[in-house]
């Protein structure tokens, strides 16, 4: 009985991923590939995924663009609302990184000085088809993070 | 007495399955009205049992008992209905519902939340009368407000009452949350409030606001079958008819702001339930 609600609540998890998006300092080009994931093109709305506003409603982290000492705050935050399970995914070079602005004297470097990253999609912007591999490995992380729980 | 047993299951584990399958065919017919394929019909259920299996953050103590609420006084307020009982009573516990979303969404400090719940009220303030008029009307068609008596009605209402219905319309776009009336909380807008009314109800919180949205969907549409009572198939017709009605409008209209939504619903809705009232008192 427990093994086949845990199997339910695994399959509802990668059908209904709800993602934030968060633009942590990006120059918006990985931005307008990640919203183009929601057009008509790419609709990912199929796999049931919706872009929410809220992190207290979100269950992937989409992250753009470098951290620096201003927006690691607001990154941090963000990352606490979510209520677990969460996975979080760097998008582009600057997300991985830090890019071209690494060496930069106010940029901390890529998202994962700051939380933990699950999934790392370059590209310099991410191709949105990039971004949507990105989510589907995001949703195997899921299974992951739910194995590790029955284990302990 | 199986009877009443059989109502009492229906209406309260079949209505919110039909709620969540209505709600999966609107997210489907949205999406192809903006040229997308969109979620799969079962969606709502994936992401309700989603929900549910989140870790629970709540605010403070008040908002998981008001989410409690809700969900319980949509549920009774359906459970009558489908009691055929009286159609007042049954208002007055659906607004009991609705104003406890409110108050747990005032009880966080959220100005997001804050703003949404203030909105929420404006909304309530503009159906409720409405809705009051609309049932006004019907009982004096029908004498009664009971709803056995209505459906034992031996003619549709909606031939006498048809500017009641349209007025009925208006509170139906406003509770189903749709455009130009979605001001608290919107399927689809994330940007303006983040989530109104529902910014800082989360996890399995949000998954019983989501089955009380099920609930009132299916009230709603009952209110509206008591407009089409002497046939099964004129019934579905009608609220068919209606709920796609519903979702045109909410893709060919923007998000108005509350002073024309207050202005505009009490404007037109008072104006068509006084003509109606007239015409069925003076007929």
């Amino acid at each position: 009985m427990k093994k086949m609600l845990g199997k339910i609540i695994a399959s509802t998890r990668m059908k209904s991923p709800w993602i934030l998006h968060f633009d942590c300092g990006s120059c918006n080009g990985c931005d307008i590939e990640v919203l183009a994931c929601l057009t008509p093109v790419y609709d990912i709305e199929r796999f049931g995924m919706v872009n929410v506003g809220n992190p207290m409603h979100a269950d992937i982290l989409l992250v753009t663009g470098t951290v620096n000492h201003r927006n690691k705050k607001v990154l941090t935050n963000l990352y606490d609302q979510m209520p677990a399970p969460k996975v979080v995914i760097a998008i582009g070079a600057c997300g991985l990184s830090g890019g071209i602005f690494r060496d930069a004297y106010n940029v901390v470097g890529g998202v994962d000085r700051v939380i933990p990253v699950d999934v790392y999609v370059p590209g310099c912007p991410a191709k949105p088809e990039a971004i949507i591999d990105g989510a589907v490995l995001a949703l195997k992380k899921f299974e992951v993070l739910r194995q590790q729980k029955l284990a302990v | 007495m199986s009877n009443t047993i059989i109502a009492i299951i229906i209406g309260f584990l079949v209505a919110p399955l039909v709620g969540g399958l209505i709600s999966g065919l609107d997210r489907i017919i949205t999406a192809r009205l903006q040229g997308r394929i969109g979620p799969p019909v079962w969606q709502a259920f994936y992401d309700v049992i989603k929900l549910m299996s989140k870790e629970s953050m709540v605010v403070n103590v008040w908002q998981a008992f008001c989410a409690y609420a809700y969900v319980s006084a949509a549920a009774i307020a359906v459970v009558l209905f489908f009691l055929k009982s009286d159609l007042l009573l049954i208002l007055f516990i659906q607004a009991v519902g609705a104003v406890f979303l409110v108050v747990g969404a005032l009880s966080s400090t959220s100005p997001y939340s804050q703003v949404g719940a203030h909105r929420e009220l404006l909304q309530i303030l503009a159906y409720e009368p409405l809705i009051i008029l609309v049932i006004a009307g019907i009982y004096l068609e029908t004498g009664s407000f009971k709803i056995s008596a209505i459906y034992d009605w031996n003619q549709p209402l909606i031939f006498k009452l048809p500017f009641l219905f349209v007025a009925l319309g208006y509170a139906l776009t406003i509770k189903l949350r749709k455009s130009p009336f979605d001001l608290s909380t919107s399927h689809h807008g994330h940007q303006e409030l983040v989530k109104g009314v529902l910014t800082d109800y989360s996890g399995p919180y949000l998954a019983l606001i989501e089955i009380g949205h099920w609930y009132d969907v299916v009230l709603l549409l009952g209110f509206c079958s008591l407009f089409w009572a002497t046939g099964a198939v004129g019934m579905l017709a009608l609220l068919a008819l209606t709920y796609f009605a519903e979702i045109l409008i909410d893709n060919v209209t923007a998000r108005m702001t509350w002073r024309w939504m207050l202005g505009y619903v009490w404007a037109m809705g008072f104006t068509l339930c006084s003509v109606n009232l007239i015409w069925v008192i003076l007929g």
